[in-house]
């Protein structure tokens, strides 16, 4: 069930009144209830993968938790009886114990969701090798599999480092797995920041539910308005790389930046505008990520959840680990820059190999990840670079010029990564981005040769106004929200700014509201 | 905590750190300077900063991250 269908909107039609007409303490029952009629609308399949990933992690958790409760009432009643060593050994044994259970744990889930997304290249690669029929099918990815696996591995590693308890009620546990708003395309959120907001009654708010459709409102009027439109072209675009070079290919960049930030930040915001409806304070995603002025700023301020999940849970045990730390010991020869940059190195790149890896199993994402990877720590070693230089000319760098070059400089960067998420092969991106370089056809660009890709004039002009629209919103919330001025200034404005947004969307939505539009790009990842 | 404000002026000068309260909340300790931080830290008090406890609440102000070390001292004693 898409955001963007009529199905989806009943869906919520049907959700909202009864989520408020029943007894409060009920409000977890009817949601969890909503949830798995939005998985098994999606398919039966990823409803038995969801089943599995809440009783193994369910009863992972438990165990955990029953372990650590074990190891605490035999430590204690070893104090008297056993030497400080003797104890010592003990807690490791307990220890080893949980640990396997916490892999077995991640190999299952993790498993299941790496045989989903690699499984139909796995079977197309061991049919090239060894001539037998291919397995497996890129259809299998089930709708969240990759958003809800990591929050839910993030809740295991959180009970088994003893951050949060395990829930013992397995129903509130699917809650959380199940959420349906985080299904589509994240955010991946922590149990920690949900479970309050998840299983506290809640009353119905005049206000929340007007700042909530405010929300959702401009969530679909950035995907059907602009991303939606914008698609069309780059998909087009992309479809030719043989044809489409030169300039042309700094125009897909650039409508691709402003077709993926108004789909996913669109997506993210119709996801929080439901939380706000039921009461569940979701998580941001974006810090206004193109306003960034270096590509590890951006790193923090574009799919932050994704970002956050990976340095607490892969980049800093994998930096702090024995065996990196003994490798940065062995290296002190070299000297002390050495040793302490290689856990960096060494945790940056895998963390950025596997981030490429979790958007899919084609090695265009690999290699935008390691090259994103490659960039955040160039910039990294030329920090003193930067530092003279800001020394040497303070006005200049502290000038509105130069903080606007920094920012378009990062935005022409990351477009130019993301070649790679446009073309399926690395062949393909590379030669693209190349030939802006030795094709000069701007006439082509400029004159006649965006008419062909399956947008018009008029498409052009409504797309660079909704552009024009998230700029001057991404440039008044420097200020604060722009959503709470509006409302502050009352509900009538509040009501006429909603009707205003669902309005332009019924004229200029793309094919109509709800008629054909597309899926959100990132819940294919 | 003389040397672990050294430490971090190593890292960023220009940053007061008897006084910033918001060290990774407001993003001027970032990952590198996380891991570089946790390196340098073991090397002059001896003792690992496990990744479970980098968190804002022990990375936001020098003050926070001292008294961490501190217990984990005591801990190891």
């Amino acid at each position: 069930m898409q955001f963007t269908s009529w199905a989806f909107l009943l869906f919520l039609a049907v959700l909202l009144p009864v989520y408020y007409l029943v007894p409060k303490r009920m409000q977890w029952i009817v949601l969890l209830l909503f949830d798995a009629l939005f998985v098994c609308a999606a398919g039966t399949l990823g409803a038995v993968f969801m089943l599995v990933t809440i009783g193994t992690v369910y009863g992972a958790a438990r165990w955990i938790d029953a372990l650590f409760f074990r190891q605490r009432s035999r430590i204690a009643a070893m104090k008297q009886t056993h030497t400080k060593e003797e104890r010592k050994r003990e807690r490791l044994r307990f220890e080893a114990k949980r640990r396997r259970v916490l892999i077995g744990c991640l190999v299952v889930n993790v498993g299941i969701l790496f045989a989903l997304k690699y499984g139909a290249a796995i079977g197309r690669l061991s049919a090239t090798l060894f001539h037998t029929r291919a397995f497996g099918s890129e259809l299998m990815l089930t709708m969240g599999i990759s958003f809800y696996t990591f929050s839910t591995v993030g809740y295991l590693i959180d009970v088994y480092r003893e951050t949060i308890p395990a829930e013992k009620n397995p129903f509130r546990l699917a809650l959380f797995v199940s959420f349906f708003p985080l299904l589509v395309q994240g955010p991946i959120c922590r149990f920690l920041d949900l479970k309050n907001d998840l299983f506290t009654p809640h009353a119905f708010s005049d206000e929340r539910f007007l700042k909530g459709s405010l929300r959702i409102a401009w969530g679909y009027w950035k995907k059907l308005i602009v991303a939606d439109r914008l698609l069309v072209a780059v998909k087009a675009l992309c479809a030719r790389p043989d044809v489409y070079r030169g300039g042309v290919v700094l125009l897909e960049m650039l409508l691709y930046a402003a077709c993926l930030y108004a789909d996913f930040t669109g997506g993210i915001d119709i996801t929080i505008g439901i939380g706000e409806w039921l009461g569940i304070g979701i998580p941001e995603n974006f810090r206004r990520p193109y306003f960034s002025k270096g590509i590890a700023e951006y790193w923090r301020r574009w799919h932050i959840t994704l970002g956050e999940w990976f340095r607490t849970y892969v980049y800093y045990p994998l930096s702090v680990s024995k065996p990196m730390r003994a490798l940065s010991t062995k290296l002190r020869r070299l000297g002390t820059g050495v040793s302490r940059r290689v856990p960096v190195y060494l945790a940056t790149m895998l963390v950025w190999a596997l981030t490429g890896a979790w958007h899919g199993s084609n090695p265009t994402f690999l290699v935008w990840g390691l090259l994103n990877g490659a960039v955040i720590l160039l910039s990294e070693e030329c920090k003193p670079l930067y530092a003279r230089f800001h020394r040497r000319f303070p006005r200049l760098t502290k000038s509105a010029f130069y903080r606007g070059f920094t920012v378009i400089r990062t935005v022409l960067l990351l477009s130019s990564l993301r070649l790679l998420d446009c073309y399926s092969t690395v062949g393909d991106a590379f030669s693209a981005f190349g030939s802006m370089f030795t094709t000069w056809n701007w006439n082509l660009v400029l004159f006649g040769g965006i008419q062909s890709l399956g947008l018009k004039w008029t498409d052009y002009l409504v797309a660079g106004a909704g552009v024009l629209l998230m700029f001057a919103v991404s440039m008044l919330q420097r200020k604060g929200p722009v959503r709470e001025r509006i409302l502050r200034r009352g509900p009538v404005i509040g009501v006429c700014a909603i009707l205003l947004l669902v309005g332009t969307v019924l004229v200029f939505g793309r094919y109509g509201f709800g008629f054909d539009a597309g899926q959100f790009i990132y819940n294919r990842f | 905590m003389e040397p672990l404000l050294e430490i971090l002026h190593d890292l960023h000068p220009d940053t007061d750190f008897t006084r910033e309260t918001r060290l990774l909340d407001d993003g001027i300790l970032v990952s590198f300077d996380i891991v570089m931080l946790v390196t340098r830290i073991e090397e002059e008090y001896g003792v690992l900063i496990p990744a479970k406890a980098i968190t804002p609440e022990h990375f936001n102000s020098a003050t926070a991250l001292y008294a961490l070390i501190r217990t984990l001292l005591e801990q190891d004693d």
